[in-house]
């Protein structure tokens, strides 16, 4: 069983704080150990220079399960997103990922992992098309992964521009083909930093299916949309400014209310 | 959901390809852009004539031989190269490509590889350019300029070893414009020395000679050896954050 702390519908910051270090107390990295997890995290650190930007992070993530990270700005998401992605360093703390422990097999990992973030990680002066092959050579997809390119592309409505260069597109567009360089190799565990980014409600909904849940596929979901976070998951990180766990458990657990909380009730 | 496309068209859990195939596929597409924006090799070229020009007239010589000719030319060159060095990894870091790269299943040498093949093919180019331009300028004979390339594609796999490595390390520095002549200058003075020492015997007043010739070639070798092991031993490390 996940380390969970259930909030009172009122808690302020300080009761936050001491049901996230009643988390953190509980959190024994052997006890959340568990056998079909893609992701776990034990007292999980990450410093810039002297700057704390995730403080004692512990939860595991079952194969095939959704995690919504929610927090306020500052709170440390990208970062663990990128920890997870195998980019970033840990300073502290045990993270494996996908079986393996990073950062010294992160090798294993790569690969297996698609990252949608708020770059594209796409060349601007190459088209769609040869980005998605050029991403198709460096993950060895046999012929290039043409059938597999020309699928994402219709499914994203972009088979038509898909040979314009990525600097003249709009940044909706980018973004669908973004969507596409993550999901072209079918990445196992899936990074998502706010992905409906740039994306009008149509191009949403035309992308929507492709990165929702799928038989094998365990999701990261970065948002602060904490109705679409708590609709998508099955687990919630919230994060607090400054990167300590306000709650970590499962999404029922979690009121729409107490998660806005995390953010000061504003969104 | 699963996603569209041929669902065999997947590699494997846990394949890594070749990091010669990863290789070819980043140096073709750096060349593809380099083709389509012109942004490296132009310059360079254009940096190059615009010095020899420079020199004729500063140095009031229409004709240069052995050590200076060698000196001009080859100055010429690494300088025009800094241009290429400097913008090696501008893409990778202002578009992810440094974070594209890695999240796929390749070695960091392959990317090291290709930064470095590609530096050397614009080295190539510039030189195809430059040196009828220096011989146009300067030389009485043009004796000596075919064995010359021996000499400067050997320079060119050292500057290129180097300068992919320092490249690298600076790409993420504010300070990059100013790290990468700092630090490799330097470095390359024993380059520097030997294809002169190789140079000045081939672009000699009365004709190429080849005396010592290939005492200069052992070390340019034997550099170029050493900073692509050094290279290839921690250019994975170096990728890391």
């Amino acid at each position: 069983m996940l380390p969970a702390c259930r909030l009172p519908a009122d808690w302020d910051n300080r009761t936050l704080m001491a049901d996230a270090t009643s988390v953190q107390q509980r959190a024994d990295p052997a006890a959340t150990t568990q056998p079909n997890a893609t992701i776990e995290l034990s007292r999980l650190w990450r410093e810039f220079g002297e700057r704390a930007v995730l403080r004692d992070v512990t939860i595991a993530v079952p194969a095939g399960s959704t995690v919504a990270v929610l927090g306020p700005n500052g709170a440390g998401k990208t970062t663990l997103l990128r920890i997870l992605a195998t980019l970033l360093r840990p300073t502290s703390g045990d993270v494996q990922v996908l079986g393996s422990r990073l950062p010294q097999d992160a090798w294993r990992a790569r690969g297996r992992i698609g990252l949608l973030g708020h770059d594209p990680l796409l060349y601007r002066d190459l088209s769609g098309a040869e980005n998605l092959r050029f991403q198709a050579r460096l993950h060895g997809l046999p012929g290039e992964g043409a059938q597999r390119i020309a699928g994402l592309l219709e499914q994203v409505r972009m088979s038509r521009r898909a040979d314009e260069l990525v600097r003249n597109l709009s940044a909706g567009m980018v973004q669908r083909l973004a969507v596409c360089r993550a999901l072209l190799h079918e990445p196992e565990l899936l990074l998502l930093d706010e992905p409906g980014s740039h994306l009008d409600p149509a191009a949403a909904a035309l992308v929507a299916p492709l990165l929702g849940q799928s038989p094998g596929r365990t999701r990261v979901l970065v948002t602060h949309d904490v109705d679409y976070g708590l609709a998508e998951a099955d687990l919630v990180l919230a994060l607090k400014a400054g990167g300590s766990v306000a709650y970590a458990g499962a999404a029922s657990g979690l009121s729409a209310g107490d998660a806005r909380a995390i953010y000061g009730g504003t969104p | 959901m699963t996603p569209p496309g041929n669902e065999t068209e997947t590699a494997p859990a846990g394949y890594r390809p070749s990091t010669l195939s990863a290789l070819a596929a980043i140096l073709a597409k750096d060349l593809r852009v380099e083709l389509r924006t012109l942004q490296s090799v132009p310059a360079m070229a254009l940096f190059a004539i615009t010095t020899f020009v420079l020199f004729r007239y500063g140095l009031d010589r229409e004709s240069l031989s052995g050590g200076l000719a060698a000196g001009v030319l080859l100055a010429t060159v690494l300088f025009a190269a800094i241009l290429a060095v400097n913008r090696l990894f501008v893409a990778e870091r202002d578009e992810g490509g440094f974070d594209a790269i890695r999240l796929a299943p390749v070695d960091g040498s392959a990317l090291l590889g290709a930064k470095a093949a590609a530096l050397v093919i614009y080295l190539l180019v510039l030189e195809a350019i430059a040196v009828p331009a220096f011989a146009l300028f300067f030389m009485d004979s043009w004796a000596g300029v075919p064995p010359l390339f021996g000499v400067l594609v050997l320079a060119d796999l050292g500057l290129a070893a180097t300068g992919v490595l320092i490249s690298s390390i600076a790409a993420n520095s504010r300070a990059r414009d100013l790290l990468v002549p700092l630090v490799l200058l330097p470095l390359l003075v024993p380059v520097m020395i030997a294809a002169a020492g190789a140079s000045r015997e081939l672009l000699a007043a009365g004709g190429p000679s080849y005396d010592g010739v290939a005492k200069w070639l052992a070390v340019l070798a034997f550099y170029d050896m050493t900073f692509a092991a050094v290279g290839f031993a921690v250019y994975d490390y170096l990728l890391e954050d």
